[in-house]
């Protein structure tokens, strides 16, 4: 007999569902301000290089850009509904949602590795002999678009991998009706990555 | 399928389900204000295009956070820390812009 029954307290699986669910949101706190601080520096810049932000945003690729928000934004509905699914019993369903938002993660991906060829293929990418003949305000606006698409792709590609893990714990039960707060959680990661993309589109790829 | 089941309240469980009408719904104004926002960038009127940056981007933020992040039916304390989080990150970009304004 473990010393905690026998005191009389509280035993068997320990589970906080509050607790959870507040740890989850403090750390995107600390993701909204890294963030913040990235949209911070773009702000500063692009006033003081307004033209060059506005000239060099012209060569990024819209359709693309346009066309990840909806992968993007599809792949949260999918999310969310894997959720709803497994809390109303209907495991099967949830983990056919649960794929979908890991395959259009990787669509994601895809498009972006796509992307960012063409872009390098052009000779536009930070040092490059081609960007450092450019005035000051193009090489910044490259800089940054690299830096924080590239921020954005990491936490994508550490989405696709929590989110594989879960599909795991979906299958094996673990995550269940009455037990689900994990895929919660990776779910408010999920989204939060979509929210930073949804700021991403007009700043980086609607800014000409 | 049914929009809305309701369990009995409780004081630190999960919060009622929320059916999958509501969540497409959310989808469709998503897709629908991101559509409005290319189109409005592609109209070249800068106005318009500061317009869809200033409103449109921050809608479709808070509609993922409130609906897919299902904040609008979480416990009041939560909201006051979202707030609170928002609002540091308010102050830090209003400080940093009327420092560059009027230096």
């Amino acid at each position: 007999m473990s010393a905690e029954a026998e005191a009389g307290v509280h035993t068997g699986p320990h589970r906080d569902y509050v607790g959870a669910k507040l740890g989850m949101w403090i750390f995107i706190f600390t993701e909204l301000i890294l963030f913040g601080g990235l949209f911070v520096a773009y702000g500063m810049y692009r006033a003081m290089h307004a033209h060059d932000f506005h000239h060099a945003a012209g060569e990024l690729n819209v359709p693309l850009g346009v066309t990840n928000t909806f992968v993007l934004l599809t792949s949260s509905l999918t999310m969310v509904l894997s959720i709803v699914a497994i809390r109303l019993q209907r495991k099967r369903q949830s983990m056919i949602f649960l794929a979908s938002t890991i395959v259009l993660g990787c669509t994601f991906l895809v498009n972006k590795f796509f992307e960012w060829r063409a872009k390098i293929g052009h000779g536009l990418y930070p040092g490059s002999e081609h960007l450092m003949a450019r005035p000051p305000g193009e090489r910044l606006f490259f800089g940054l678009y690299y830096g924080m698409t590239g921020l954005h792709g990491l936490h994508v590609t550490v989405g696709v991998v929590l989110l594989s893990v879960m599909f795991a714990l979906l299958r094996r039960d673990k995550i269940r009706h009455d037990d689900f707060v994990k895929l919660e959680n990776a779910g408010l990661y999920w989204h939060l990555v979509d929210v930073i993309w949804i700021f991403l589109l007009p700043l980086f790829y609607l800014a000409a | 399928m049914s929009n809305t089941t309701s369990s009995p309240e409780h004081t630190a469980g999960p919060p009622h389900i929320v059916g999958y009408g509501t969540f497409i719904k959310v989808w469709l104004a998503l897709v629908t204000l991101t559509a409005i926002l290319v189109g409005l960038s592609a109209s070249h009127v800068p106005n318009l295009a500061v317009l869809g940056l200033l409103v449109i981007t921050p809608t479709k933020a808070s509609l993922v956070l409130f609906y897919f992040m299902h904040l609008k039916y979480e416990s009041a304390a939560l909201k006051y820390m979202v707030a609170i989080a928002l609002a540091v990150l308010v102050i830090f970009v209003g400080l940093t812009f009327t420092d560059f304004l009027f230096r």
